[in-house]
C-alpha cells in the first residue's frame, strides 16, 4: 500500500543528525587524570571531602569490579569499551558551592535556557516573583557533569523537613542517613556497571522525606553530559519513610558528541511502611547521528525496595534518547501489601538498540505489581523488552498484570519481547500479554478519509498506543514528553 | 584497562560429561553408518565436548540444569534379548486399540519383528535408522542434520551416539490414512541409555499421523536422549502427538527438528506424565510461504518431577500462521517450564503467530517457570503471547461442591476442561479421546 511506501521512505529520510540539544558549554573544568585506577577513586573521594568509610566503600567494590566481566547477554552490540580512556570526574573549574543563582555560572544558565524544557521554570531558577497559586512547584537539582551546581526551593523543602540535596553534601550533613541506606538496595556485587559507578560515582541527589509528610512539591534532577570522554556516574538515593509520598523527576539530554560516552548510573529507593514513591524520567540523550556514530551508551542501574508494609513505588520512563540503553527499573516487594509499577515507553529511531524493561521480585505476601510497556521500533533500530515477575514461596496472594505491545514502523527495525515469569506459589496469579503489530491501515484510512494528513494520523495513533504510559506522568512532563516523542519519530510519524 | 578476563574455558570435568567421553571413545568404532556420518558424529561430539552438558548459564537451559540434574551418565544400553521384546510388546497400551501402525523400539533398537511392517500403504517407506545409515545413498544421507541447524548439546549428544530409529518415507502425493504409532520403549532392569534417532520425510502434498509414545520401568534411574528430524513438503500435511510416561527416575531429552515448506500444515503436541526429568525441544523451521503450524502441549507434573518444553518457531518466509497453546497442572513439587520463542525474520511478513501457555499449581510447593519471548523484524505482522499461572478459581470449585460434587471431583472437572482445550485441537479422535482417558487417569491416581 501507498501509505506504507510512505512512511517507510520517511523513515529512510529521517535525519536523526538534527539533535535538538547538540551544544556544547564552555566552562573550564578540572578533571581527574584520565583513566581508572585507585589513585583515581581516591582523587574523586578527596574532592568530595568524603569520610574513610565512603573511600573504603569505593575500593572495595573497585575491587569487585577488577574481578567482574562486562555483561553480554542484552541484545545490544557495540564495541568494546576501554574503561581507562575515560574521565571520571570533571567538574566545571569555577565552582564553588553557590549560594544562589547569581553566582552560578551565567554559561550554564545559558545552557539550560537552550534546553528550555525541563528546566522550563526558567523564571523561578531566576528568581523572579510569582503570585502564590500559580507557581509550578517544582524544585529542582541540576548535575551538571558531575556536580550538582543548583538547588533551588531548599528552604521550602526544609521547612517541610524534606532533605533535597546533592549527595555529596549529604554525605558530610547526614552521614549516619547516608551510611545506613547506601548500597543497601544496588549492592557492590550486582553488576558489572553498579559496581563501577559505586567505585567512581562523583555525585547525584538525596532525598529523605521524614515520616508522615507529602512532599509539597514535585522534586527534580537534571542531568546533563557535557565534558568530553567524560562518564556519567550519578548516585541517586530516595528514601520515603513511614506514611510520606515523593515524585520524583529526572529528565536527561547530552550534548552531541562524536565519541560514546558512558553513562552508569544507579538509583536506588527505599519506601518504608506505607510511603510511596514515584519516580518518572525522560530521557533524550543524544543517539548517535544516523549512521549510529557517537551517542550515549545508558547502563543504568536503577531499583526500588518497597520494604515497608504497604509501601508503593512506581517507574515512569520515556526513553527517547541514548545509543544503547540497558536499563531495568525494579521494584523489590518485600513488605506485605507493598505495589511496584512499571509504566515505560520506549522509542528507538536511527540505530538506537534499547534493551530495557524491569523486574517485579514479589517477596511478601499480597504484592501486586503492574506493567505497562510500550515499545516503538522505526529506522534501523532494535527494541527489546526484556523482564522478569517473579513470585518467591511466601509471597501469597502475589498479583501481577504485564502488558507489553511493540509497534514497528518501517520493515528494517526489529521489536522484541524477552519475558521471564517464575511462579513458587500457586496462589500467585501472573497474567502477561504481549503483542507486536505495525499501526493498521484500517486506522490510517480511517483517519485520513476524515481529512487528516497521514503524518497526523500516524501522531495520532501513535499517541493512542502510549496514552495508558503518558496519563502516569506528572503533568509537567506529559506535555514534554509528548513533544519528545514526536520530536523522536520526526518524519517517520508527524 | 581492566584486562579483558580470560574465555571462560571450561574443560569436561562433570563425572556425566566424563563417562559420555569415555563411552563415546569406546563405541564410536562400532556405532551404524560409513565414513560421512563417522565425520558427523566426531564433529558433534567436539561440539558436546566444547559446551558441556548444558547448565544454568546458558539460556536456553536457564530452568533445567543438566549438570546438576544428570550427575551421571549410563552405560549404553545392550541389543535386546528375547526377554526384553516379551516385556516390550504390551508397551505403548493408550492407543493399542486404534489400530495404529505400531513400530517398536526396544532400549533403543528398532525391533521388526514387534512391528507392524505389513501391508503398507502406497508411497510408505519404513526403515530402520541403523540400516539407514549405512546406506550412503539412503535418506540419512540427504536430511539427517541438515534439516534445523542447532547448535545444542545435548542434539550434538544425540548425533554422536545414535544408534538406531526409525525412518519414514510418505512419497509425493500420498495420503496414509493410518497413524503410525512408534513406540519407544525401556525395559531394562538396570540403568541404561538409549540414544535414538529417527527421520521423517513427507514430501509435496502428502499426508502424514504419527504418534509417538515413551515408556519404561519405574524406579530405575535411565536415561532417554531421542531426537526426530521432519521434512514437510509443500502442500504437505503432518500432525504428530508424542506422549512421555516414562519411569519415575527417567531423565528423557527429546529433540524434534522441524523443516516445513509452504503451504503445508504441521502440528505437534506434547503430553507428559512421567518422567523425573523431561525435556522436550522443538525447533521448527518455516521455510516456505503461507505455512500453518499448531503446537499444544500438557503436561502433568506431580512429586518432585521437573518437565521442560522449548520451542522455538522461526517464520522465514511471509504470511505464515503459528499457533501455540501450552498447559500444565503441578502438583506435588514438580516444577513446569516453558519457553518459547517466536522468531520472525524481515522476509517473513504477513506472519500471524500467538502463543498461550498456561499454568495451574495446585500446591504450595510446586514451581512454574514461564519465558515466552518475540524476536521481530518485520513490521506487517500480528504477533502476540500471553501467560498466566495461578491456582484453581476458588469459587468456581465452591459452586461445584454447593451443587454436591466433592471437592476432588470438582477439581477434576476444572483440571479436565483445563487441559481439554489442548486436546481437543488434535485431529485424530482416537487420540483426543485416549489422552482424555489419561488425564482422567492421572486425576484419579493424585493423592
Amino acid at each position: 500500500m501507498a501509505a506504507v511506501q510512505d512512511t517507510v521512505e520517511q523513515v529512510r529520510s529521517i535525519d536523526v543528525d538534527q539533535y535538538k540539544y547538540g551544544f556544547e558549554t564552555n566552562i573550564e573544568s578540572e578533571k581527574a587524570p584520565k583513566g581508572l585506577s585507585e589513585e583515581v577513586i581516591r582523587f574523586i573521594s578527596t574532592k568530595k571531602e568524603e569520610p574513610e568509610w565512603m573511600l573504603q566503600w569505593r575500593l572495595d567494590a573497585y575491587a569487585r569490579w577488577l574481578t567482574m566481566q562486562e555483561p553480554e547477554w542484552a541484545r545490544v552490540s557495540y564495541p568494546q569499551i576501554d574503561f581507562q580512556d575515560l574521565y571520571y570526574y570533571s567538574q566545571p573549574k569555577k565552582f564553588k558551592a553557590p549560594k544562589s543563582l547569581d553566582e552560578v555560572d551565567p554559561e550554564i544558565l545559558k545552557t539550560y535556557e537552550k534546553l528550555g524544557i525541563p528546566l522550563r521554570e526558567q523564571v523561578i531558577l531566576a528568581g523572579v516573583e510569582i503570585p502564590e497559586g500559580e507557581r509550578p512547584k517544582i524544585a529542582v537539582d541540576a548535575v551538571f557533569d558531575s556536580v550538582s551546581v543548583a538547588t533551588t526551593f531548599k528552604e521550602e523543602l526544609k521547612a517541610a523537613g524534606v532533605i533535597f540535596m546533592p549527595i555529596s553534601e549529604a554525605l558530610r550533613e547526614h552521614p549516619d542517613l547516608v551510611k545506613q541506606y547506601l548500597g543497601s538496595v544496588v549492592p557492590a556485587t550486582d553488576n558489572y556497571y553498579a559496581t563501577l559507578n559505586q567505585a567512581v560515582f562523583s555525585d547525584g541527589s538525596f532525598v529523605y522525606i521524614p515520616p508522615g509528610v507529602r512532599c509539597p512539591m514535585e522534586l527534580s534532577t537534571y542531568f546533563r553530559i557535557n565534558e568530553k570522554n567524560t562518564g556519567q556516574f550519578e548516585r541517586t538515593l530516595i528514601i520515603a519513610d513511614k506514611g510520606s509520598y515523593v515524585s520524583y523527576l529526572e529528565g536527561c539530554t547530552a550534548p552531541m558528541r562524536d565519541e560514546n560516552q558512558l553513562h552508569a548510573a544507579v538509583v536506588e529507593l527505599v519506601a518504608l511502611d506505607d510511603a510511596e514513591i514515584k519516580y518518572s524520567t525522560v530521557q533524550n540523550w543524544y543517539p548517535g547521528d544516523a549512521e549510529g556514530k557517537g551517542g550515549i551508551y545508558n547502563f543504568v542501574t536503577k531499583r526500588g525496595d518497597c520494604r515497608g508494609r504497604n509501601s508503593k513505588i512506581s517507574w515512569t520512563q520515556v526513553e527517547t534518547g541514548s545509543a544503547i540503553t540497558w536499563k531495568y527499573p525494579s521494584c523489590v516487594l518485600r513488605g506485605e501489601g507493598s505495589s511496584g509499577e512499571f509504566y515505560s515507553i520506549a522509542i528507538s529511531n536511527g540505530r538506537q538498540q534499547v534493551d530495557s524493561g524491569t523486574k517485579m521480585i514479589h517477596l511478601g505476601k499480597n504484592t501486586t505489581s503492574r506493567i505497562i510497556s510500550k515499545g516503538i521500533s522505526a529506522g534501523k533500530s532494535n527494541n527489546t523488552y526484556r523482564g522478569l515477575v517473579s513470585a518467591h514461596r511466601k509471597a501469597a496472594g502475589a498479583r501481577n498484570f504485564t502488558n507489553c505491545d511493540s509497534l514497528l514502523i518501517g520493515d528494517l527495525c526489529g521489536a522484541h519481547t524477552v519475558p521471564y515469569i517464575e511462579a513458587k506459589n500457586p496462589t500467585a496469579q501472573f497474567e502477561h500479554e504481549a503483542t507486536t503489530s505495525k499501526i493498521s491501515e484500517d486506522m490510517l484510512f480511517y483517519c485520513m478519509q476524515r481529512g487528516l494528513s497521514q503524518e497526523d494520523a500516524v501522531a495520532l495513533v501513535v499517541n493512542g498506543f502510549v496514552r495508558d504510559v503518558l496519563q502516569q506522568l506528572p503533568m509537567e512532563f506529559a506535555v514534554e514528553a509528548q513533544k519528545l516523542i514526536s520530536i523522536s519519530l520526526e518524519g517517520s510519524v508527524g | 584497562m581492566a584486562a579483558p578476563a580470560p574465555a571462560l574455558v571450561r574443560p569436561m570435568k562433570t563425572g556425566a560429561e566424563l563417562a559420555l567421553a569415555e563411552t563415546f571413545a569406546a563405541v564410536r568404532a562400532s556405532l551404524p553408518g560409513g565414513p560421512d556420518v563417522a565425520a558427523q558424529r566426531t564433529a558433534a561430539f567436539d561440539t558436546f565436548a566444547d559446551a558441556g552438558l548444558p547448565h544454568r548459564r546458558v539460556e536456553s537451559w536457564k530452568y533445567t540444569d543438566l549438570r546438576a540434574l544428570m550427575r551421571d551418565a549410563k552405560p549404553l544400553a545392550p541389543l535386546p534379548d528375547a526377554d526384553a521384546k516379551a516385556k516390550a510388546v504390551a508397551a505403548g497400551s493408550l492407543f493399542s486399540t486404534l489400530g495404529f501402525r505400531r513400530l517398536v523400539v526396544v532400549n533403543g533398537t528398532f525391533v521388526p519383528e514387534l512391528s507392524d511392517l505389513a501391508d503398507l500403504e502406497p508411497g510408505l517407506t519404513i526403515a530402520s535408522m541403523a540400516d539407514a545409515l549405512a546406506d550412503p545413498t539412503g535418506l540419512p544421507a540427504s536430511y539427517l542434520g541438515r534439516t534445523v541447524a542447532s547448535s545444542d548439546a545435548v542434539l550434538a549428544l544425540n548425533t554422536a551416539l545414535m544408534g538406531d530409529g526409525v525412518v519414514v518415507h510418505v512419497a509425493a502425493g500420498a495420503a496414509v490414512t493410518r497413524p503410525v504409532e512408534l513406540v519407544f520403549v525401556t525395559t531394562a532392569e538396570t540403568p541404561v541409555a538409549a540414544f535414538t534417532r529417527s527421520l521423517v520425510v513427507v514430501e509435496d502434498g502428502a499426508r502424514l499421523s504419527l504418534v509417538e509414545s515413551h515408556e519404561g520401568p519405574a524406579g530405575i534411574a535411565y536415561q532417554v536422549n531421542t531426537a526426530l528430524e521432519l521434512v514437510v513438503g509443500a502442500g504437505a500435511t503432518f500432525e504428530r502427538v508424542k506422549v512421555t510416561t516414562e519411569g519415575s527416575d527417567a531423565v528423557h531429552l527429546a529433540t524434534m527438528l522441524a523443516k516445513v515448506a509452504a503451504d503445508a500444515s504441521f502440528s505437534n503436541t506434547f503430553f507428559t506424565t512421567g518422567g523425573a526429568v523431561v525435556r522436550n525441544q522443538l525447533l521448527l523451521h518455516l521455510a516456505g510461504e503461507s505455512v500453518k503450524a499448531h503446537m499444544g502441549g500438557v503436561s502433568l507434573l506431580a512429586g518432585k518431577q521437573h518437565a521442560d518444553t522449548m520451542l522455538s518457531v522461526d517464520h522465514a518466509a511471509p504470511a505464515g500462521e503459528s499457533r501455540e497453546s501450552f498447559r500444565a497442572v503441578l502438583d506435588g513439587a514438580s516444577q513446569d517450564i516453558f519457553q518459547g520463542k517466536i522468531a520472525v525474520r524481515q522476509a517473513a511478513q504477513k506472519t500471524d503467530a500467538r502463543m498461550l501457555s498456561r499454568a495451574l499449581l495446585l500446591t504450595e510447593t510446586a514451581e512454574s517457570c514461564n519465558k515466552p519471548e518475540l524476536e521481530i523484524f518485520a513490521d506487517d505482522v500480528q504477533c502476540g503471547h500471553g501467560c498466566t499461572t495461578g491456582t484453581l478459581d476458588q469459587q468456581i470449585k465452591f459452586y461445584l461442591m454447593a451443587r454436591g460434587i466433592p471437592a476432588k471431583e470438582a477439581e477434576a472437572l476444572l483440571i479436565q476442561a483445563f487441559v481439554g482445550e489442548v486436546i481437543d485441537a488434535i485431529g485424530e479422535e482416537g487420540i483426543r479421546t485416549a489422552l482424555a482417558e489419561a488425564t482422567r487417569a492421572w486425576l484419579l491416581g493424585r493423592e
